[in-house]
C-alpha cells in the first residue's frame, strides 16, 4: 500500500476528512506517474490541481518529497524509493511556500 | 417573499449574503473554498438554485465548483479548458510573441434559457461553453482565431476575458470584452466574431483608435434594451446605443474617468453607475472619499453619491466585476451593491440615494453578483 500525504486545500476538495493521509494500492513498478495516476483515478477533482491537465508536468508551486528527498525533478517514470513501495514512508505532495 | 442572494467572490473564499426583500438584515454564509481566489461565481436565471463559481490557486491551479441547492453545498465539476487545435501566439509586453496558455477563469456567464449552458471566459483570452452544467467545456474559438488574436496583448492584470453579455432579446448575440485587446460581438451564437471599438480612443497604444488592443474594463446592459451598452474603459465611459457597432464618450463632469465597475439600473435603462478611481496607478478613489457616480441621463452628467460611504482616508478599489444590481423595485428604485478591495461589500435599497455596508471585513472582493428570489 503506498501512503500519500496531500496538501489540506486539496484534501478538502477531494473530500478527504479522516486522515492526513492516503492509501492507494498501485501496480509495480511503482513510479511518480503510477501513484498520481492512481490518485487521480480515485479523486478525479485532483486532475489538473498537482499537474498539468495536457502536459501532465508538476504545476510550478508544488514538490515531491520521500525519504527526506526533494523528487521534483526526477522524470515521473523512475521507480519511487523502496521505503514509499514497502509503505513504511509517505510519498509527500507539498505546496511550496510561496507568497499569499 | 422575495429576497437577494449576494454571491461575493473574494481573495480568500465565496460567501454568499441572503437578506428578505426589505435588505435590511442580512445573513452571511462562508467561506466556502476557504484560502482560494473565488474571481466570479453567478447562478442560472433559469433555475436560480445552480450556482457556478470560479475556484483558482497559485499553487493548484483551476477548480470550477457547481451548487444544485443554492450555495449550501458544492461538487467539483470540469477544470479541463483545452485551447482548440495549436494555441498559437499573442503579443506579450514587450511586444514578442508569446504562446497562449491557460490561467485562470475570470467569468462565468449561465445562459438565459438553459441551466445546463454555461459560458466561461478564461486568461489567456478565450471563451469557452459548457452545455452539461460544467461536466465538460469546449472553446468558442472562432473568437481567439478570427484574425486579431496575435495582435492582443495582456493588461496588468492578464489577458483576461472578463465579460460576457448574452441578448435577452436574441440568442444568438453574445457581447465579451478582453484586457487588452477590446469588445467583441457574435451573432451566431459564437461561431464568429468581430471587433466592436469604433470610437474608443486610448492613447497609450500606438494608433488610439485602432481595431483592437483598447483595454476595456467591463461593459454593462439594461436586459430591457439591449442595443444600449455602457462600457468603463480604462480611461473614458462610454456608450453605444447600436449594439456595440459605435461608441460615444459620455465621461461628462466625472471626477476621473478611471475606473472598472460599471452598472445599469434594472429599471431605469438611462440610470448608470461608476465608480471613479483615482488613476492608472492609483487604485483608490479620488481625494479619498467612496463615491458611486451615478447618471440619470445615460452619461454626461453624474451626480456623486455618498451616503453612507467613507467620506475619508478611504483608499479601496472596486474592481470589474464587483458591481451589481438586484431587479426588485421599490417606488420604481432597484437595490445597487458593489464590494471593495478593503472587503466591504455596500447595498443600497434605494437606487443609489443611500448605502449601507452588509459586511465589512471579508478578503478583498473580487466579483458582486445578485440573485433576485421570488
Amino acid at each position: 500500500m503506498i501512503r500519500v500525504e496531500i496538501p489540506a486545500h486539496l484534501r478538502t476538495l477531494a473530500g478527504v476528512t479522516t486522515s492526513r493521509e492516503i492509501e492507494l494500492e498501485v501496480a509495480e513498478p511503482v513510479t511518480l506517474r503510477a501513484v498520481l495516476d492512481a490518485l487521480e483515478a480515485r479523486y478525479p477533482m485532483l486532475q489538473g490541481t498537482i499537474r498539468d491537465h495536457g502536459t501532465l508536468q508538476r504545476r510550478a508551486f508544488l514538490r515531491f518529497f520521500a525519504c527526506m528527498e526533494d523528487l521534483s525533478h526526477q522524470p515521473h517514470d523512475l521507480p519511487l524509493p523502496e521505503a514509499v513501495v514497502s509503505g513504511r514512508e509517505p510519498l509527500l505532495i507539498i505546496g511550496a511556500i510561496a507568497g499569499g | 417573499m422575495s429576497g437577494v442572494r449576494v454571491l461575493v467572490g473574494t481573495k480568500k473564499g465565496a460567501f454568499i449574503l441572503t437578506s428578505d426583500g426589505k435588505r435590511k438584515e442580512w445573513e452571511i454564509h462562508g467561506p466556502h473554498f476557504g484560502g482560494w481566489e473565488i474571481y466570479h461565481l453567478k447562478g442560472s436565471p433559469v433555475n436560480p438554485d445552480r450556482i457556478y463559481a470560479s475556484q483558482t490557486s497559485g499553487w493548484f491551479g483551476q477548480v470550477l465548483q457547481r451548487s444544485d441547492d443554492g450555495g449550501k453545498n458544492w461538487e467539483p465539476v470540469d477544470n479541463k479548458f483545452q485551447y482548440d487545435g495549436v494555441p498559437g501566439t499573442h503579443q506579450w509586453y514587450d511586444g514578442t510573441a508569446h504562446p497562449w496558455e491557460f490561467k485562470r477563469v475570470w467569468h462565468l456567464e449561465p445562459d438565459l434559457h438553459d441551466a445546463e449552458t454555461v459560458y466561461a471566459g478564461i486568461e489567456d483570452a478565450a471563451l469557452f461553453k459548457s452545455t452539461d452544467g460544467g461536466k465538460s467545456w469546449a472553446e468558442l474559438s472562432g473568437l481567439r482565431k478570427h484574425g486579431t488574436g496575435p495582435q492582443w496583448q495582456p493588461g496588468a492584470g492578464g489577458m483576461c476575458l472578463h465579460t460576457v453579455i448574452l441578448d435577452p432579446t436574441n440568442s444568438k448575440r453574445i457581447y465579451i470584452a478582453i484586457s487588452a485587446a477590446g469588445a467583441f460581438r457574435s451573432e451566431d451564437g459564437g461561431e464568429t466574431w468581430q471587433p466592436i471599438n469604433r470610437g474608443l480612443h486610448s492613447q497609450y497604444i500606438p494608433d488610439p483608435t485602432a481595431e483592437v488592443g483598447h483595454c476595456v474594463h467591463h461593459i454593462a446592459m439594461n436586459p430591457k434594451r439591449p442595443d444600449v451598452l455602457f462600457m468603463q474603459k480604462h480611461w473614458d465611459v462610454m456608450r453605444s446605443d447600436d449594439g456595440g457597432s459605435n461608441w460615444t464618450e459620455i465621461s461628462g463632469n466625472l471626477p476621473t474617468d478611471f475606473g472598472f465597475a460599471i452598472d445599469v439600473h434594472a429599471h431605469e435603462p438611462e440610470t448608470v453607475y461608476v465608480v471613479p478611481i483615482k488613476s492608472d496607478s492609483e487604485h483608490y478613489p479620488p481625494d479619498a472619499k467612496l463615491r458611486v457616480y451615478r447618471s440619470r441621463t445615460g452619461g454626461n452628467d453624474w451626480e456623486a453619491l455618498t451616503k453612507g460611504l467613507p467620506q475619508e482616508n478611504c483608499y479601496v478599489n472596486i474592481l470589474r466585476d464587483a458591481m451589481a444590481v438586484d431587479t426588485l423595485d421599490d417606488k420604481g428604485q432597484c437595490g445597487v451593491y458593489f464590494g471593495t478591495t478593503g472587503g466591504q461589500v455596500y447595498a443600497s435599497a434605494d437606487g443609489g440615494d443611500s448605502w449601507n455596508a452588509i459586511v465589512r471585513d471579508l478578503p478583498a472582493v473580487l466579483s458582486v453578483e445578485v440573485q433576485t428570489l421570488q
